[in-house]
């Protein structure tokens, strides 16, 4: 069976393993001939943080989470599973115990753990919540990886932009058409909309982590993901808006401000690269799969690409090759 | 008797925030539970360029409810009367729920930038939704300055402690008697909100009550309970309170005078 796939950022890519484990014959129309900027996958945090993000999500992301993160341990080297630490400030202390009250899955951590699972951190938070499940990897080594093993095994990438726009639909002999464009597909899909993140790659080699920190704040929610080489990723703003472009100075300053609070060792790192992008996300920050004639659109990851990706890559399959409806994202069939 | 604000009526007396909702399909449900008439929606960070927060501005728009644009985030007089001005061509409304912080740890409006802000945006035409303490001398300048409503703030933003200061509370309602009245900020609680209405405030505005609770359309449709129930105690007069136990039941006449009590 042929398949079609557009988009190459996580959704697409995802895609793309999912029906080639299939023994489908695959082809990737993308935008951008490498792994770059122009997808937000790019810019993601790659927490694989289910628990945490129940504290706003609806419990079907701790699901697909759940599932997902099979797939990326199996997948890549850099999955780290060295869970989550939730921390606050002394007068932001009540937002833990709601944290607490609205999550599942932690464990409360006495000032004696704390030295033990950060000890960086420990002489500043004397308490926290541990989410010892969770894991995280680091976004663009793994696409990266996803891309290498994808086109050993004969799959072809095309670039080609496709923007919905009068008269250029795309079509294709292919059997399925896989759209995993994200806004990219906002002209198909009115209801999708953009929540405009900013973030940080900083490096400094005063302070390790070995797992992401939450730090919470009424108005400006932290997390802190350590990747390789003293390297440190700081989202990440959340903002109704379908801008791309345009990290602003107050965004940057709270990310910096927070991260200064997390601790002061971060005043003296060194900036590396300040992201900005959108993300795709229905009105219920909830990932859909819709079925236009032989198009299946793929979309509304929101803030969950990787956690979801995986697991609504396999509902796409399942739907296109043995005519499983997943009731829970599928809202639309239209044969 | 209906909510009037400058000249415009509403029959409930919720004004609802749109920030920090787990969701915009959730924002829209507790919008409807609560049936607010009014939805403050910030525009500081979501306007970006070319109108890149129409979207989620026309969803908001969708709950029916009247827009109240705010200038949350604004620390000067130039920025916020910037902000109001930009509020006024996207909404294409007068009304501006003014904000101008001076202090960061509690948020607490610096009451000197707001009476200036206000001064100049009332001459311009706008009408004026002012954020402002309980203090009587700030709030007197605020009307001298234009505005026809004012919200002093039960306690600071956010932070859900309720009415920090009911004495000042109540000297403001009795000193500007004919004057709209809403507690904006600090309400944590359904009956912090009926509190305040049982002061004989006109209204109540928040936010974070309801979009960090555990369930915010529960929570949205328990605070339209209290606020509509303080209301009407307000109304119904309420009785002084006494020190003494006062028995309900008639005593004269009473046939079971004699017989003792709890028989």
């Amino acid at each position: 069976m042929k398949i079609d796939i557009i988009g190459s950022g996580v959704s697409g890519l995802c895609c793309a393993h999912a029906f080639l484990e299939r023994a489908c014959e695959v082809r990737v129309i993308s935008a951008s001939d490498a792994l770059d900027s122009s997808c937000c996958s790019w810019w993601a945090g790659g927490m694989l943080a289910p628990g945490c993000e129940g504290e706003s999500a609806e419990p079907l992301i701790a699901a697909l989470g759940v599932e997902s993160m099979k797939f990326w341990q199996a997948l890549t080297p850099n999955y780290t599973r060295a869970g989550t630490l939730v921390l606050a400030t002394s007068r932001d202390r009540p937002l833990l115990d709601n944290f607490a009250r609205n999550t599942q899955g932690w464990q409360k951590l006495a000032s004696t753990q704390m030295q033990d699972l950060e000890p960086d951190l420990a002489e500043r938070f004397n308490s926290g919540l541990l989410f010892a499940d969770e894991a995280h990897l680091d976004p663009r080594q793994s696409l990266g990886q996803l891309i290498e093993q994808l086109k050993s095994r004969g799959v072809e990438f095309t670039q080609r932009v496709i923007d919905d726009g009068p008269g250029n639909e795309y079509s294709s002999v292919a059997d399925w058409i896989i759209d995993c464009r994200g806004l990219g597909a906002a002209h198909q899909l009115p209801d999708l909309r953009g929540v405009k993140g900013e973030m940080l790659h900083i490096h400094s080699t005063e302070i390790s982590l070995s797992r992401p920190v939450r730090l919470l704040h009424p108005r400006i929610p932290l997390y802190i993901v350590p990747r390789a080489n003293g390297v440190f990723m700081i989202g990440a703003t959340m903002i109704e808006s379908t801008e791309r472009s345009r990290a602003s100075v107050r965004s940057v300053l709270e990310l910096l401000s927070a991260a200064y609070a997390l601790h002061p060792a971060f005043g003296e790192a060194e900036i590396i690269e300040i992201g900005v992008d959108a993300r795709p996300a229905f009105n219920d920050n909830l990932p859909r799969l819709r079925r236009r004639g032989k198009t299946l659109s793929v979309n509304g990851m929101y803030r969950h690409g990787f956690l979801a990706a995986p697991a609504m890559a396999r509902r796409c399959v399942e739907f296109a090759l043995d005519g499983i409806i997943p009731k829970e994202v599928m809202d639309e069939n239209t044969p | 008797m209906s909510l009037n604000l400058y000249g415009s009526e509403f029959t409930s007396r919720f004004l609802i925030g749109s920030a920090q909702y787990p969701s915009p399909a959730i924002l829209l449900d507790a919008i409807a539970a609560s049936r607010a008439g009014i939805v403050t929606v910030s525009l500081r960070r979501e306007a970006g360029k070319d109108g890149a927060g129409q979207q989620f501005w026309s969803l908001i728009k969708q709950s029916g409810a009247r827009l109240l644009p705010n200038t949350a985030g604004c620390k000067t007089v130039k920025e916020a009367v910037n902000t109001a001005h930009m509020a006024r061509e996207l909404f294409a409304t007068p009304w501006i729920k003014l904000e101008v912080i001076g202090e960061d740890d509690t948020l607490q409006p610096d009451v000197f930038a707001l009476v200036e802000a206000a001064r100049i945006l009332c001459a311009e035409g706008f009408q004026v939704f002012p954020y402002t303490t309980d203090d009587l001398v700030v709030a007197d300048k605020l009307l001298a300055a234009g505005c026809e409503v004012l919200m002093p703030w039960g306690a600071p933003i956010g932070s859900g402690r309720g009415l920090n200061n009911p004495f000042a509370l109540r000297a403001l309602r009795a000193h500007f008697p004919d004057t709209a009245l809403i507690v904006d900020a600090g309400i944590g609680l359904p009956s912090q909100a009926a509190a305040a209405m049982e002061l004989g405030y006109d209204a109540i505005l928040l936010n974070t009550a309801v979009a960090k609770a555990g369930n915010p359309v529960a929570m949205a449709s328990a605070f339209a309970q209290a606020i509509a129930a303080g209301r009407s105690a307000f109304h119904a007069g309420a009785i002084a309170p006494r020190d003494m136990a006062c028995p309900s039941t008639p005593v004269p006449g009473s046939p079971f005078w004699h017989s003792g009590g709890g028989q």
